[in-house]
């Protein structure tokens, strides 16, 4: 009589996913480079650490953005009564003055369209509650972030179908897949009611092409389903080609487009490194939408002491354009290091503009074309080479042998220890074709119920890189 | 084909009830002492404005906690990145440790057993997503918080079946009253899950008593159901009877190892204790780990920001200042109250009496014209756009009798309450005047008395009308 809810016991939240299970041996056996220089590196957890110092220098030039310091304490109590769902004016303003940085300039956001939400992933669900019934599906791209599974199905009970993206076209979308996918959805008896897409792409770091979207678009509209457009990498388009949001598209004289269909969600987590002060924004041209989540955005509105910080800080347009500039810049370089050491031992990866992880090509390191072939792979990656990296099965990807591996949480000393590893391991792989079978009976890392950010984040909560040995925040832990 | 899901079009949401319209109103013509002197008086919203120069007086003299540092150092990056929904365990310690004084310290937390959520909103709606779905009901004892129709049903597609309590007895819960509602639930198909209560009660501003309390702990180990003790308010206690939680009385019954101690969750938050409801500070504690470890999971749609994560647990692990913090404002608010009643009683207005919360349960059912919820609306608009104060009526709470409004006394100054009194004493006395003068009227006429006399009352009412226009 007592039970919990089927959502409470099932498996929905997504967390026994490889995704999250690689996590643990990072836990187990984190990198240090002085305590623990044989420990896991994290390459598995898609954080932008490039720009921390950048934004300190502003910190320390503007006490008064935090409203709890002397210059700003008058005030906090304005703040600290401030619960409204609309969400404080000015952050709001600077929220969609930032958004339209990001894109050159070459869109305005309405601040009065601006919804907040429990980051990104209060954003998803709260749109899915939005535009679906229960039963009801979105079509979804592959490979995909695997958050997806657990923010848009599991409370609101929405079907995600598939959208196959093969690597014999670099993994487009194609009208094709679309096609095939929403009749998939109809052979299953599932009502579609919209198409999810990220963009710029996780796990790909690619970005869609005009083309692309224009034709995205006219799927939709055809079909008359909503669209949704993750576009939380944008600030992380690093190098050519631009990025093209959704925003410009359907402002675009050929293009038709029902806009009330058109919604986008945002979040400062990964353009600007906040994935703690949780920032997540429901951006949508549906005005029922927008007032729909911003009802539901009291389950997760964003603390007013964190508007307030955010407010300060992108409203001062200078900041905003030096850390635009700054931030791809760093990323550009790190990317280029990355990428050029690892073709230098053969090892190949979607060629990509954006993100902070690559999608690297393995398939020939497969001891067959499967999926077993490539956790065993991973395994040996983890247990051998010490990397945590995330295997494209735990992103849906249709194809066995590609891994999604994260080089913008690490300072440049763990990059070269982490290349200096894979190196290692390529010369060897080379040399003698080491049975993957013999190296993987040294670990039997059991794809195991997984507990999935106590994985990641106890008891080092530290980036690897930290001077500090022990995180200040976990000092009072018991 | 509808292109939204149901959720978009339905009512569910709650915002259409007059709860939500009187703040309407009040935001279209906002009372300010010297901008606005004849605007609306805000008090239909449940805030703690009466303690900020403490809050105040210590960021002032904790500037580390503010400024992302500690020990000299800057620690911004690391909360920048941190968003482990396990929470940071020092804000954890230092919550349950705030949570344990409250109670007197007769109760201890474990910090493993809490999760912290975006607000008390976030924490009621994933423990209703954890305990219950489409076919199920929660009990709620009436009066209750209008937003729980939001948080618990909306979209986890659970039921409300109300637990009726009256004012006969001072509004406490009934053995009776418990069965008819489990009655009642069993006629509509409805599975009941538990029982949720909150505990002091909002609207009523009263503590449960031990009977009460018991009288639950029996209820749902019989049913075998869970119980929600919502206690956002346990810290604005500020006379006796002293509060009793939920889990005082399972300790006191030894009640640790048994079915029920697994079943019984409690709710918090800052928002109404410390007066931060920006911040978005909630939490749930459950001693079933089944429980934690969903809700944990789920607390990713709405965690808490580490800045704020930060911030509060510096101040909350400074024991002197909680000490200090509770003490002196326990004692403004019962000054507050103690104001706020007599300015009632002056008005010739009397209320339940109560010792916590942020509000009074007034009695204005002598105002009626008819023992009517249309008469209850009647009477609230005349005060909502005549008089001016913005109250929430005893109907939007889901109260089975016409009449009761929620006055809340704590998010203004003194001189705004005393004004508030002011105008409610000029519109009760006219409206008393009034009721006299047509019960005299028709006394006349049937007795054929000096008409002249009456006219002039009746006349001089309508000027007074004018006036207050």
């Amino acid at each position: 009589m007592a039970a919990m809810s089927k959502i409470a016991t099932g498996n929905g939240h997504g967390e026994n996913s490889p995704y999250f299970d690689g996590w643990k041996a990072y836990e187990t056996d984190p990198f240090h480079p002085i305590d623990r220089p044989d420990g896991v590196i994290q390459m598995g957890l898609a954080e932008n650490q490039l720009c921390f110092d950048f934004i300190k220098k502003w910190l320390i030039k503007h006490p008064e953005a935090s409203v709890s310091t002397a210059q700003g304490v008058n005030k906090f109590k304005e703040m600290a009564l401030f619960q409204d769902y609309h969400g404080m004016p000015e952050f709001r303003r600077a929220v969609a003055k930032f958004m339209g940085k990001v894109r050159g300039d070459r869109v305005k956001f309405d601040p009065d369209r601006i919804v907040m939400s429990g980051g990104a992933t209060g954003a998803h669900e709260t749109l899915a509650f939005c535009l679906a019934d229960p039963g009801e599906a979105f079509l979804v791209p592959t490979p995909y972030y695997p958050g997806f599974d657990r923010d848009l199905k599991w409370r609101t009970g929405v079907e995600l179908v598939p959208v196959h993206c093969e690597s014999s076209n670099n993994f487009k979308i194609t009208r094709d897949a679309l096609e095939a996918a929403y009749v998939k959805a109809q052979e299953a008896n599932l009502r579609v009611k919209g198409l999810l897409i990220t963009n710029p792409s996780n796990p790909l770091g690619t970005i869609l092409d005009r083309d692309t979207l224009k034709n995205v678009v006219g799927f939709i509209n055809e079909k008359n389903i909503h669209l949704i457009g993750d576009e939380i990498y944008a600030a992380t388009v690093f190098m050519e080609p631009e990025f093209v949001s959704i925003s410009e598209i359907i402002e675009e004289d050929d293009v038709e487009c029902n806009r009330d269909l058109i919604h986008i969600v945002y979040s400062l987590s990964k353009d600007m490194g906040f994935p703690g002060f949780r920032v997540g924004i429901v951006y949508s041209y549906n005005d029922a939408v927008v007032s729909c989540a911003r009802k539901m955005s009291s389950f997760g509105l964003v603390s007013s002491q964190t508007q307030h910080l955010i407010a300060s800080m992108l409203s001062d347009d200078d900041f905003v354009d030096d850390f635009i500039a700054e931030s791809k810049n760093l990323l550009f370089k790190r990317h280029k290091y990355f990428t050029r050491s690892l073709s230098q031992v053969g090892i190949g990866s979607l060629k990509s503009n954006a993100g902070l992880f690559i999608w690297m090509d393995l398939r020939r390191l497969l001891r067959e074309k499967t999926f077993e072939a490539e956790m065993e792979l991973w395994r040996v990656i983890i247990n051998e080479v010490k990397l945590n990296v995330s295997p494209g099965s735990s992103f849906h990807c249709h194809e066995p042998g590609w891994f999604r591996v994260c080089f913008a949480n690490m300072d440049d000393n763990t990059m070269a220890v982490a290349l200096s590893r894979i190196r290692t391991f390529v010369l060897k792989n080379n040399e003698a074709m080491v049975p993957p079978r013999k190296l993987c009976r040294l670990s039997s890392l059991k794809l195991s119920l997984s507990r999935r950010m106590d994985d990641l984040m106890s008891p080092s909560i530290l980036s690897p890189h930290s001077p500090l040995p022990q995180s200040p925040l976990v000092r009072a832990r018991n | 084909m509808g292109l939204l899901s149901r959720k978009v079009t339905c009512n569910s949401h709650g915002q259409d009830s007059s709860y939500f319209l009187g703040w309407q109103e009040y935001e279209k013509n906002p009372y300010d002492e010297v901008k606005n002197p004849k605007g609306i008086i805000q008090m239909g919203l449940a805030e703690n404005q009466l303690s900020f120069d403490l809050l105040e007086s210590w960021l002032a003299k904790n500037p580390e906690a503010a400024s992302f540092k500690r020990d000299g150092q800057s620690i911004f990056k690391e909360l920048a990145l941190f968003q482990d929904y396990h929470g940071l365990p020092a804000f954890k310690k230092a919550l349950v440790d705030f949570m344990s004084e409250i109670r007197g310290n007769k109760v201890t937390f474990d910090t493993n057993n809490i999760v912290l959520t975006a607000g008390a909103t976030s924490a009621n709606e994933t423990l209703m997503f954890c305990l219950a779905e489409k076919g199920d009901a929660f009990l709620l004892p009436t009066p209750y918080y209008p937003g729980f129709d939001r948080d618990l049903k909306w979209r986890t597609g659970a039921e409300i079946v109300p637990i009726v309590c009256s004012s006969s007895n001072g509004f406490k819960i009934t053995e009776s009253a418990l069965e008819e509602a489990y009655q009642e639930a069993q006629r509509r198909n409805l599975r009941v899950k538990g029982v949720l209560v909150t505990n002091p009660s909002n609207p009523l501003g009263t503590t449960m008593t031990r009977t009460e309390l018991d009288l639950l702990v029996n209820f749902i180990s019989d049913k075998e159901i869970h119980l929600i003790s919502d206690e956002i308010y346990a810290g604005t206690v500020f006379s006796s009877p002293a509060f009793i939680s939920i889990m005082e009385v399972l300790k006191d019954r030894k009640l640790e190892s048994s079915q029920v101690w697994e079943r019984v969750h409690v709710v918090y938050s800052l928002s109404k204790d410390l007066g931060l409801p920006g911040f978005r500070v909630g939490a749930i504690y459950s001693n079933d780990p089944i429980v934690v470890a969903a809700a944990t999971k789920m607390s990713s749609f709405g965690l808490v920001s580490s800045q704020t994560q930060f911030l509060l647990s510096a101040m909350l692990s400074d024991k002197k200042f909680t000490k200090e913090y509770l003490s002196k404002n326990h004692k403004r608010l019962q000054k507050r109250q103690n104001k706020l009643v007599s300015g009632l009683e002056k008005a010739g207005v009397s209320c339940l009496e109560s010792n916590a919360g942020l509000f009074c349960w007034v009695d204005m059912r002598h105002l009626l014209s008819s023992n009517t919820f249309e008469a209850e609306m009647e009477l609230w608009k005349r005060i909502v756009y005549d008089v001016k104060l913005n109250i929430s009526p005893g109907s939007s709470c889901h109260c089975t009798e016409p009449g009761w409004f929620r006055v809340c006394f704590a998010n203004m100054s003194e001189d705004t309450l005393k004004l508030a009194m002011q105008r409610l004493k000029s519109f009760v006395s006219s409206i008393t005047i009034n009721n006299q003068s047509h019960q005299e009227l028709k006394n006349t006429r049937r007795k054929n008395r000096n008409k002249w006399v009456f006219r002039l009352s009746f006349q001089s009412f309508h000027d007074r009308e004018q006036e207050e226009r």
